[in-house]
């Protein structure tokens, strides 16, 4: 808590940057169709108030979110919290897909040596391809398989950037216990399967969390960059689209912001179950 | 049909050899952590193009391997053209920008712990935002050329590369900062000779992390207006008209470039960091 006034001064320096950024960015397009000589204060109320500025006051943007998340129905086509819903579920869909496929490569890692050497390199590897390169292609082969709509593809991309980080964490959360607690269970006769259900898993937990977390604001980014290239009409990523297209930056604006707050929200639901899923397994908070 | 047998005859070759190797008495030398990858790469490929064969997959959703290839080594100067244009002036420009300037914040950052206590949690919170959403305004910003491409790399790499350094000059223990201060070191050289040095592996955990995003980004923002080259603007464009080897030629160049640019960063961090624990085995 003791971090919530530097919180706010820093978001409060953020937002007089953006002000006067506005004012700056926005006031060639004021002079420019100006006749005669303005005053300041008319420059800077005429840059506040533009429809299509450079750079939206943050009060417009706050207007915009306001008339398309609240006033707006939310089956309506123009409503942020319809693109909200469509995004969001792709990401859940990406990220479940994207844990799993994470946790049993993990799983098969630790336990294959095989499996390690071969398939951690490639693993790494495909983390290195921009993924952006192959979500139109992904999203043409699957149209020719039959696969009707974007959901899909889109969830495909989200666990393509989830899966690896829950790799990567659960293999560090699997060899987590050492030497001694192995040998541990060792004296108890206890096969491997009891090994990793009752002390691999657990101890694995926090790591899983970690990774959870970092996963699920990929699959997020994931589900947008899937939104964007690919002529998407639904969707925050299909908002921003469509507001570049259409020259309209206030609608570019609040779909970010709203995708920002999706993160947030994404983020904070993993952390809050993280507290919850650790006290009852009893780690020392 | 016997393409499709003989693909999966080469898959069963493939891992009983992987299997073999992995499991013999050889598994920990260097040319068995080589081959035993290699060998499961080319197995795939192997699989990719015999099944594409097989099965008379159309070219338009898949094509084999060998076709790839064909086009890529045709079509080389467009390629090294693109590869120009988004790697080398977009993504590069921007993440060295990015880096720098990100570097530069930290150092400021660290000096007044107000604000360290104020932008890490703010720095770590955008760093999980799809900061790419930012692409279709600084293309608008910038104009079509390289210019908004390494705007938004800029963008993209600042926060993760911010908030690893700031998170790595706090990595020292207060015995250490104790003992540099017995030797009455000013804040220059405790920042030279100890702080920057236990730094290093976040910084270049930042890096990495970095040299994805940079072409991500690069690529990304040219879906939103680009000159008529570049990587972006070529793979959109070529889905529309279906040359999907084309844009598979694309993938690999990207793929290429992304892992000789993660490997350089990796290849700078083994030089440097090379007394951390991470880095002996």
């Amino acid at each position: 808590m003791r971090n919530i006034l530097p919180i706010l001064t820093v978001l409060s320096a953020i937002l007089i940057i953006w002000y006067l950024g506005a004012i700056w960015m926005n006031s060639a397009w004021t002079l420019d169709r100006a006749e005669g000589p303005l005053t300041l204060t008319e420059i800077v109320q005429d840059t506040m108030t533009q429809d299509r500025p450079r750079l939206p006051a943050p009060h417009q943007v706050a207007a915009e979110l306001y008339d398309t998340v609240i006033d707006k129905k939310v089956t309506s086509k123009r409503s942020l919290v319809y693109h909200g819903w469509i995004t969001l579920t792709s990401t859940l869909a990406g990220f479940i897909l994207g844990t799993v496929v994470g946790l049993l490569m993990a799983v098969g890692i630790v336990y294959s040596r095989t499996l390690k050497m071969s398939l951690m390199p490639w693993a790494i590897i495909s983390q290195t391809i921009p993924i952006v390169a192959i979500a139109p292609m992904i999203i043409v082969v699957l149209a020719s398989m039959g696969v009707e709509g974007r959901a899909v593809p889109k969830a495909i991309i989200a666990a393509y950037l989830c899966f690896f980080p829950v790799l990567v964490g659960m293999v560090k959360g699997l060899t987590a216990p050492d030497a001694m607690q192995i040998d541990l269970m060792k004296t108890y006769n206890a096969t491997p399967a009891q090994e990793f259900w009752k002390l691999r898993l657990p101890t694995s937990v926090p790591y899983l969390f970690t990774s959870l977390k970092i996963g699920i604001a990929a699959a997020l980014v994931g589900t947008i960059v899937g939104e964007l290239p690919t002529g998407a009409v639904r969707g925050l990523g299909a908002r921003i689209l469509v507001g570049d297209q259409f020259g309209n930056p206030l609608m570019i604006w609040s779909a970010l912001l709203a995708a920002a707050a999706l993160a947030g929200i994404l983020v904070s639901v993993v952390a809050l179950l993280q507290t919850v899923v650790m006290k009852r397994m009893g780690f020392a908070q | 049909m016997s393409s499709v047998i003989l693909a999966f005859v080469v898959w069963a070759a493939g891992s009983f050899i992987c299997v073999r190797i992995a499991q013999g008495p050889g598994h920990d030398t260097t040319a068995a952590r080589v081959a035993v990858p290699v060998l499961f790469g080319v197995t795939i490929l192997a699989m990719w193009e015999l099944l594409v064969r097989g099965l008379e997959v159309s070219p338009v959703i898949l094509p084999a391997p060998s076709g790839i290839a064909d086009r890529f080594s045709g079509s080389a100067t467009v390629l090294w053209q693109d590869f120009l244009q988004t790697v080398l002036k977009g993504a590069l420009t921007g993440y060295i920008i990015g880096c720098s300037i990100a570097f530069l914040a930290a150092l400021a950052i660290d000096r007044v712990d107000f604000l360290k206590r104020g932008l890490l949690p703010i720095g770590n919170f955008v760093a999980a935002l799809p900061i790419i959403g930012i692409a279709p305004i600084l293309v608008s910003w910038f104009g079509f050329d390289w210019h908004s491409k390494a705007a938004v790399v800029v963008v993209m790499v600042f926060f993760p590369m911010l908030v690893n350094t700031v998170q790595g000059l706090a990595d020292t223990t207060q015995m250490q900062r104790d003992l540099m201060k017995t030797y009455s070191a000013s804040y220059w050289q405790s920042l030279v000779k100890l702080r920057l040095p236990a730094a290093l592996p976040f910084i270049f955990n930042g890096l990495k992390i970095s040299t994805t995003l940079a072409l991500i980004g690069a690529i990304v923002a040219e879906y939103f207006g680009s000159p008529t080259r570049g990587m972006g603007f070529r793979i959109s464009t070529e889905v529309g008209r279906l040359g999907i080897d084309m844009v598979w030629a694309e993938i690999t160049v990207a793929a290429i470039a992304g892992s000789v640019f993660y490997g350089l960063v990796v290849l700078a961090e083994r030089g440097l960091t090379f007394w951390h624990p991470s880095q002996r085995s």
